[in-house]
């Protein structure tokens, strides 16, 4: 069942919306240590909302576009009065004491925030491996990792815990985790979604997108979450047109953009997933393009200069004087520090360093200035690539999900799973992963559509036909 | 005073100002919370201003259009311009940078015209915001050095501030010290900030070297601490004195920051080059360029009201002063002049309204709380010679204190009336035979001797006498004695 449909169910007063809460509650119980998706549960936020949901149906009152929804929200996204931890000890016992935007639109939409989700720690990783409060695991394989960083979230939409689920995506920590738990992420163009309340990793490359069972709910998610937001500066102001209208109108006509210089290194039955996607979208009436992107091979080094460095400034406030964890020292100066060695995982750490080091002065322009000059070609490389495809398809992730530990102990592998996903956020465009059968061990590969800046209307198109050809 | 300002040998002072001001705005520049002097500390906060998690900047507009104000007025360029991070870590920065502009400023190029006429010029005006403020307990002088604990009071903190950074043009303390009064002034007209430099609303920090004719310029100190028009002068004296006796020594001076302190008169190092912070400033993430559109700019260069030099020059020529003459400086810098010329449209005398505002105007706003009409009646009664100087005084000083009042009707009341002059002059003759010593005295050339005689003159006719026709009749008798 579609959220669609739920909404039209909890709207006509079929289905209780609090029943369908303290169903999802109960499957969350009934796994809740075996996956780790959640940091936190908010039970009773999560009920007294679904129950306001009823009253307002009762009353004849509109509940909201997303009325009776439950939707998981990664645990760097602000609530009020509700832990917020980015899976940091840094953060630990922090209350928020405001929404984040997004967090008050799905309020006001009558949907039903069930949880904060676990991530590797403040966005940094790929596996959701890295949070201090343990691992999330696969649902379809507890021995693998579900991607990350936003895995919590796609783990909750895999299990089943909740209808949808929200992350952020800085170089992939939608699209990955959505591939390797077999379900859809979207990352919208940077500016569609509000950054208000989402905890900053690298804020010129953050972006809050869904994390859904099927294309028609990502469109709806999108639909009420995305418009412009006058506390986050870098929104768009023009209205978006609703995607959810566009599901139908099929791809005849599209050009659909192969990458040919795309870098090496997807798994064959990963590969062959996508060979299989271009032609089920050739055999509805695309015609399939050729195209180079010479830039996107050098996206994952620009990354880990410019979101590093993004980060050194953006975490440089976490000093245990006004909130989260203090580690009480001899002196001011002391407590800094014993607070960020306790506070700070390995990842962060590392990336701290890194980011300050490639701001340094004498180090400027090596680093981070010729970082943002590979992010220009790469942004004009697509440019070019979309004046002769409409859209792009590419692997999601190199490979499907990965055993836990197998990358631990090499953060430059780790790194690797973002190649194809990196790119488009130096971009600032939209990517979707849609699930696209399986690969080895039976789990799930993800399709890549790419698009140009707001270009989401053609690329749910292709992703909606994408859905269609494997039912 | 020489160019030189006082140095020894043919050293030149070269100085270079950057003046922070906070804009007179009601909110803060990246969020609405109040941007109000004074309040309960960290009552004028929020999200934003907190530094928060997940907290985003929005730009006040209000703020970009006073600092366009400010550009305008000293013959900017304003210009698309973007936002930096300057990233420092400090316990009054709950972010740990600060927003502020770095390679693309709003305002570039301009000048300042001081009021003999020299020009310095403006390299930059910038917005940035402020940081809170820090209150250090149990050290000494206030210093963090020695401190138990600090108070740190984030009001302050995202205030709307505008750096206006000026080429190092100015060449004597004197100079510096016009700068700053001129820029205040500007700062007031425009209504872009209250400029208090006291309440630390208007900050100086001054670059300054010294080098010799025909070599580059020395080596520059910046001095920080300097909290009023005053020690903007002494400190640079110092600093400059300092630099040149090192030099002189066979020493080198070191580039460093300085800090002023008052009491002492000195200058102290505070940090040297090599300890300076690396600010790794980047593109604030955060917020978008601000274009001002042609319109924009027009609008705001139109609605500019004269700026203090154009309004000297103006009630200069209205009361027959000279532009940078004390009285004309003094009412314009208080906002004054516009009271000044109502008098003279209600048909009173404007040189005489000029001296009167001068002298007894000083704890009045810009609008002071006495009919423009009642000054004119009195400008009028002196000069007609109905009152003496001394009288119209008095009836000043009752017309304010009485918040208004028909001067004609005082001066009846007070018995006040000018003695004509045949009435006068036999006074005198009366005065000078009782004080025969003094006339002789004063006939002789003794110049003291005509405080007597004239002392005497008003005794007798209980201050009825215009003092300077009495110093008339005097120099008249004196010269057509037998």
């Amino acid at each position: 069942m579609g959220i669609a449909e739920t909404v039209a169910q909890v709207k006509s007063g079929a289905v209780k919306a609090d029943f369908l809460f303290e169903q999802k509650l109960a499957l969350i119980a009934s796994r809740y240590t075996e996956i780790h998706a959640f940091n936190h549960v908010m039970a009773d936020e999560a009920r007294a909302a679904a129950v306001a949901v009823d009253e307002a149906v009762a009353r004849g009152d509109d509940p909201g576009p997303l009325a009776g929804v439950t939707v998981a929200l990664k645990d760097n996204m602000c609530t009020r009065g509700v832990p917020t931890t980015c899976s940091s000890k840094i953060l630990e016992g922090w209350r928020p004491p405001y929404d984040g935007t997004v967090v008050s639109t799905l309020k006001t939409s009558g949907a039903i925030a069930i949880g904060k989700t676990n991530l590797d720690e403040f966005a940094m990783g790929s596996s959701t491996e890295n949070s201090a409060f343990g691992p999330t695991r696969n649902p379809l394989d507890t021995n693998r990792v579900p991607g990350g960083s936003s895995g919590g979230s796609a783990a909750s939409v895999a299990a089943g815990f909740s209808d949808v689920a929200l992350g952020s995506d800085t170089g992939g920590s939608i699209r990955q985790p959505a591939a390797l738990c077999g379900v859809v992420g979207v990352k919208p163009t940077y500016g569609y979604v509000s950054r208000y309340g989402l905890v900053a990793f690298a804020s010129s490359l953050d972006q809050i997108g869904p994390f859904t069972t099927s294309v028609a709910d990502a469109a709806l998610m999108l639909d009420v979450i995305g418009g412009h937001d006058p506390l986050d500066s870098t929104s768009i102001p023009q209205a978006h047109p609703s995607l959810v209208d566009v599901l139908g109108q099929g791809v005849e006509g599209l050009r659909i953009g192969r990458i040919t210089d795309l870098p090496e290194g997807a798994d064959p039955d990963v590969q062959e997933r996508l060979e299989v996607a271009f032609d089920a979208l050739r055999a509805q009436g695309a015609t399939i393009v050729d195209v180079q992107v010479p830039a996107f091979t050098f996206g994952l080094t620009a990354y880990y200069l410019i979101a590093p460095a993004e980060a050194s400034s953006n975490l440089a406030r976490y000093d245990g004087v006004r909130y989260g964890l203090r580690v009480e020292a001899a002196d001011t100066n002391a407590m800094y520090g014993a607070t960020r060695e306790a506070g700070f995982g390995d990842e962060v750490k590392r990336r701290i360093m890194l980011g300050t080091y490639a701001l340094s002065a004498g180090y400027y322009d090596a680093y981070y200035g010729k970082a943002l000059k590979v992010r220009r070609l790469i942004h004009d490389d697509f440019d070019r690539a979309y004046q002769q495809a409409d859209v792009l398809l590419t692997p999601t992730s190199p490979s499907v999900a990965f055993e836990i530990g197998s990358k631990g102990d090499n953060p430059l592998a780790m790194y690797l799973c973002d190649t194809y996903t990196i790119p488009t956020n130096l971009a600032g465009h939209p990517g979707m992963s849609v699930p696209y059968g399986t690969g080895a061990h039976g789990l799930p590969v993800g399709v890549q559509v790419l698009a140009g800046t707001l270009q989401e209307p053609t690329m749910f198109r292709v992703a909606a036909s994408l859905e269609r050809s494997l039912a | 005073m020489s160019a030189h300002d006082g140095l020894p040998g043919d050293w030149i002072l070269v100085v270079g100002l950057e003046v922070h001001v906070e804009l007179a705005t009601n909110t803060k520049l990246f969020s609405a919370s109040p941007n109000r002097c004074g309040d309960e500390p960290n009552t004028n906060i929020d999200p934003v201003t907190l530094g928060l998690p997940g907290a985003l900047p929005v730009l006040n507009e209000h703020a970009v259009e006073l600092a366009m104000r400010i550009g305008l007025s000293l013959n900017c360029t304003v210009q698309a311009c973007t936002f930096h991070r300057k990233n420092y870590f400090y316990p009054d920065m709950p972010k740990a940078y600060q927003i502020s502009q770095y390679d693309q400023p709003l305002c570039v190029e301009g000048y300042l015209a001081l009021p003999g006429g020299k020009h310095v010029g403006i390299e930059r005006a910038h917005m940035e915001e402020d940081a809170g403020k820090s209150t250090h307990v149990g050290g000494s002088g206030g210093r963090v050095h020695g401190a138990t604990h600090s108070l740190i009071d984030l009001n302050r903190a995202g205030v709307p501030l505008v750096e206006i950074v000026s080429k190092p043009d100015i060449r004597s303390a004197e100079e510096a010290r016009q700068y700053v009064s001129e820029l205040r002034a500007i700062l007031v007209a425009i209504g872009a900030s209250d400029a208090k430099m006291e309440e630390g609303s208007m900050r100086v920090d001054a670059n300054v070297s010294v080098h010799k004719p025909g070599t580059p310029y020395g080596t520059r100190c910046e001095i920080k601490n300097v909290n009023s028009v005053r020690s903007v002068g002494r400190a640079i004296e110092y600093e400059a004195r300092r630099q040149v006796e090192m030099i002189e020594a066979g020493e080198k001076v070191r580039q460093e920051t300085r800090h002023w302190d008052e009491n002492d008169g000195r200058t102290h190092t505070l940090r040297t080059k090599e300890d300076a912070d690396d600010y790794r400033y980047f593109l604030e993430p955060d917020l978008v360029p601000v274009a001002p559109s042609h319109e924009w700019i027009q609008r705001v260069h139109a609605a500019l009201p004269p700026l203090p030099a154009q309004r000297r020059e103006h009630l200069a020529v209205m009361t027959g002063q000279s532009a940078d003459s004390e009285a004309v400086m003094s009412v314009v810098e208080r906002g004054q002049d516009h009271y000044v010329l109502a008098v003279g449209h209600l048909g009173g005398d404007t040189a005489r309204a000029l001296v009167y505002v001068k002298e007894a105007f000083a704890d009045q706003g810009p609008d002071p709380a006495v009919p423009a009409i009642d000054i004119a009646g009195l400008t009028n009664l002196e000069v007609e010679g109905k009152v003496t100087a001394t009288q119209a005084k008095a009836i000043l000083a009752d017309i304010i204190a009485n918040g208004g009042g028909d001067a004609a009707a005082i001066a009846a009341a007070k018995g006040f009336e000018a003695l004509d002059t045949g009435a006068l002059e036999s006074v005198v003759d009366q005065v000078i035979a009782e004080q025969a010593d003094a006339w002789a005295k004063f006939c002789a050339g003794d110049g003291k001797a005509m405080g007597a005689i004239v002392g005497a003159v008003m005794k007798a006719t209980q201050g009825k006498a215009d003092g300077k026709l009495v110093t008339a009749l005097l120099n008249q008798k004196k010269a057509s004695r037998p």
